[in-house]
């Protein structure tokens, strides 16, 4: 080992095939793999989202066609209403689905938000430390201390009622807990010895972060965002249960399971199928956040 | 540690090479030191109201290092010899004085990101300073993207091909991570991240205390194959003086954050002036047990006072034998005696 390497085993070293290693992230989804109800749960997932996806497809009915013979009809396989229809004779299988698509995109897209919000303000305040970490983690604490119903209303007042709205409005409220706990792992990480290897060197700040601190927090990060994802759904549920949130002729399983609980005694139904999708949908994003979160558990490794 | 020793006993090739770096440091020093402090503020120890009280890590430290050349820092733990390093690199603020290095004080230098591709640190757990989520091979290949920025890809990947093979690595490893290197291996990873930009000066934060012997032996004499070949100095800190001495040619010992001695390693070894020194040497077991059995132990005792509350006057005189009333009135001074340096007033009558 101590002499000089001759420029023949160099070269063929360079050219011998590489070995590949098992990354941390590798490593993680083998276990993600082997873990049953994540697989299912992801399984079940994909079914949801493609249903939602290909829903204007997957049935004779649109979600605004009124079927005057059938008003608020039982699921009926002779009409082709397998959900049954709702108060105003529309498709319920329809609806459930089409109310999927906004549940979901404001369940993955508002996590999105307070992701990338939450991700850069949490590394950031975490990396620099000292007083201005002080002054953007009171800021956080100020804003968790808004009542979150009070927000939102002021919002729908000042703005109208707008589908992005509900974006903003549960991004705005969702990434303070993600920056809370980016800028927890973001302290510690930045202890470590490899941060101090990497000052040492000369890497700039900015590089740092994105090359050494964020990717070792992002572990932690990807299993809150999972979890996060059904708690947006849930949030968006109910502000469209309060009348706050998606408008008509569109839906959402929110709205529709506010309009089944108004007729829970007659048409039970309307309650049961946007109901069943949207538990069997958290159940699913809850199952795969704890597989991530064990599967990602340094001390399982 | 025996291996290591005896290999230096056997090697009279390293020995003729250690006293060549000695005549040759004439020229002026690559790293001047002067009074370099560093302290720590801590919460005082009266409830949470107390306030905050200084804690000195670091007090007065003043040395020159030449280039090529190796100085050993030793002292038992928590006497600041991690601290000194990082103060040096400044990773932590001196709270008092310089580090002039080619001439320039580092200290709130504004191009000291440039000044750094020359200035190279290796750390003393060699897992937990390569990031997890990168390759071996991005890990060694950073110093360069960061610096080199000019080095294209294929370029780049020679480079780290050839810095693995030299520090023993197989170059088709460079796409494994570091968690599936062993200890030994993750420090060569370390060594050639800090090699790549061929610096002039090294700085080894106890770079072999956490590898089994078999390996610091290797790892000792992987830095001394490096150093003959690309001639940058080092500074060795450790608390194993047999490693200490096979590789130093100069040792300065820390004691609560002071130099108590500083030496040319065999004037340190052969006679040690000043009584803490003297306590450190006869810690060192001798492979041999008839002369272990026979020979007499300095032994300290009391702890290490707390560098919070240091005693008056001489830092030392808390633990040593010899000290009378002037050791708690005066703080004694670096005394120079040709090749040797000692902080003891008595360091005479010893």
């Amino acid at each position: 080992m101590n002499t000089k390497p001759s420029a023949a085993t160099l070269e063929a070293a360079l050219n011998a095939p590489r070995v590949h290693g098992r990354g941390v992230w590798g490593d993680a989804a083998r276990r993600l793999f082997r873990n049953k109800a994540a697989v299912a749960s992801m399984v079940v997932l994909a079914v949801i989202v493609l249903l939602a996806v290909f829903a204007p497809w997957l049935s004779v009915y649109a979600i605004d066609d009124i079927d005057w013979d059938n008003i608020q009809a039982p699921p009926d396989f002779a009409a082709r209403h397998w959900f049954g229809t709702d108060g105003n004779g529309r498709d319920l299988f329809v609806r459930t689905l089409y109310g999927g698509r906004a549940s979901l995109a404001v369940g993955v897209l508002a996590t999105a938000v307070s992701l990338v919000i939450g991700v850069a303000y949490g590394s950031v305040a975490g990396y620099i430390g000292g007083r201005v970490d002080t002054v953007m983690m009171r800021f956080v604490d100020v804003m968790y201390s808004l009542p979150f119903m009070f927000f939102v209303i002021v919002l729908v007042a000042v703005f109208g009622r707008n589908f992005i709205l509900i974006f903003v409005a549960i991004g705005a409220v969702e990434w303070l807990t993600m920056a809370r706990i980016v800028r927890g792992q973001t302290l510690s990480i930045k202890r470590r010895e490899f941060v101090e290897a990497a000052h040492a060197i000369g890497v700039p700040s900015h590089r740092i972060i994105l090359r050494h601190t964020l990717p070792n927090v992002l572990g932690p990060v990807i299993v809150y965002a999972t979890l996060t994802v059904p708690q947006v759904i849930l949030i968006e549920s109910f502000l469209s249960f309060l009348g706050l949130g998606i408008q008509e002729p569109l839906s959402s399983w929110g709205v529709l399971i506010s309009e089944g609980a108004k007729v829970i005694e007659v048409a039970p139904w309307m309650l049961i199928f946007p109901g069943l999708f949207l538990a069997v949908t958290l159940f699913c994003f809850n199952f795969i956040g704890d597989g991530m979160r064990d599967a990602l558990d340094p001390k399982d490794r | 540690m025996s291996d290591i020793k005896q290999n230096s006993d056997g090697d009279g090739a390293g020995d003729s090479d250690s006293d060549g770096a000695g005549e040759t440091l004439v020229a002026a020093p690559i790293l001047r030191v002067r009074d370099l402090s560093v302290e720590f503020s801590v919460p005082s120890a009266d409830g949470i109201f107390g306030g905050r009280r200084a804690l000195t890590a670091v007090n007065g430290v003043s040395f020159d290092l030449h280039a090529g050349e190796t100085l050993g820092v030793v002292g038992e733990s928590g006497c600041g010899k991690s601290t000194l390093a990082r103060a040096i690199l400044q990773l932590l603020p001196a709270s008092r004085g310089e580090v002039v290095w080619m001439g320039e004080d580092l200290v709130g230098h504004p191009g000291l990101r440039e000044r750094r591709r020359d200035l190279q640190i290796i750390f003393q757990d060699p897992l937990a300073s390569l990031n997890p989520r990168m390759t071996a091979g991005d890990i060694v290949a950073e110093p360069l993207r960061t610096h080199r920025g000019e080095i294209g890809r294929a370029e780049r990947r020679r480079l780290v091909a050839e810095m693995f093979e030299r520090v023993g690595l197989s170059p088709v490893m460079v796409n494994r991570y570091p968690h599936e290197f062993s200890g030994g291996q993750c420090q060569r990873i370390g060594i050639a991240r800090a090699m790549i930009l061929r610096p002039r000066l090294i700085l080894c934060d106890e770079p072999v205390s956490a590898l089994d012997v078999s390996i610091q032996a290797q790892i000792v004499n992987l830095l001394e194959d490096l150093q003959r070949e690309f001639g940058m100095a080092l500074i060795f800190i450790s608390h194993d003086l047999s490693v200490v001495r096979h590789i130093c040619h100069r040792v300065m010992v820390l004691y609560l954050g002071r130099v108590v001695e500083v030496a040319e390693r065999d004037i340190l070894y052969r006679s040690p002036r000043h009584p803490y020194t003297r306590a450190l040497m006869s810690a060192v077991p001798i492979p041999d047990p008839r002369i272990e059995r026979e020979r007499r132990r300095v032994v300290l005792e009391g702890d290490l006072p707390s560098p919070l509350d240091p005693p008056s006057g001489c830092i030392f005189r808390g633990r040593c034998s010899y000290a009378r009333s002037r050791c708690a009135e005066e703080v004694p001074v670096l005394e120079e005696l040709g090749g040797q340096s000692v902080a003891c007033h008595f360091h005479n009558d010893i």
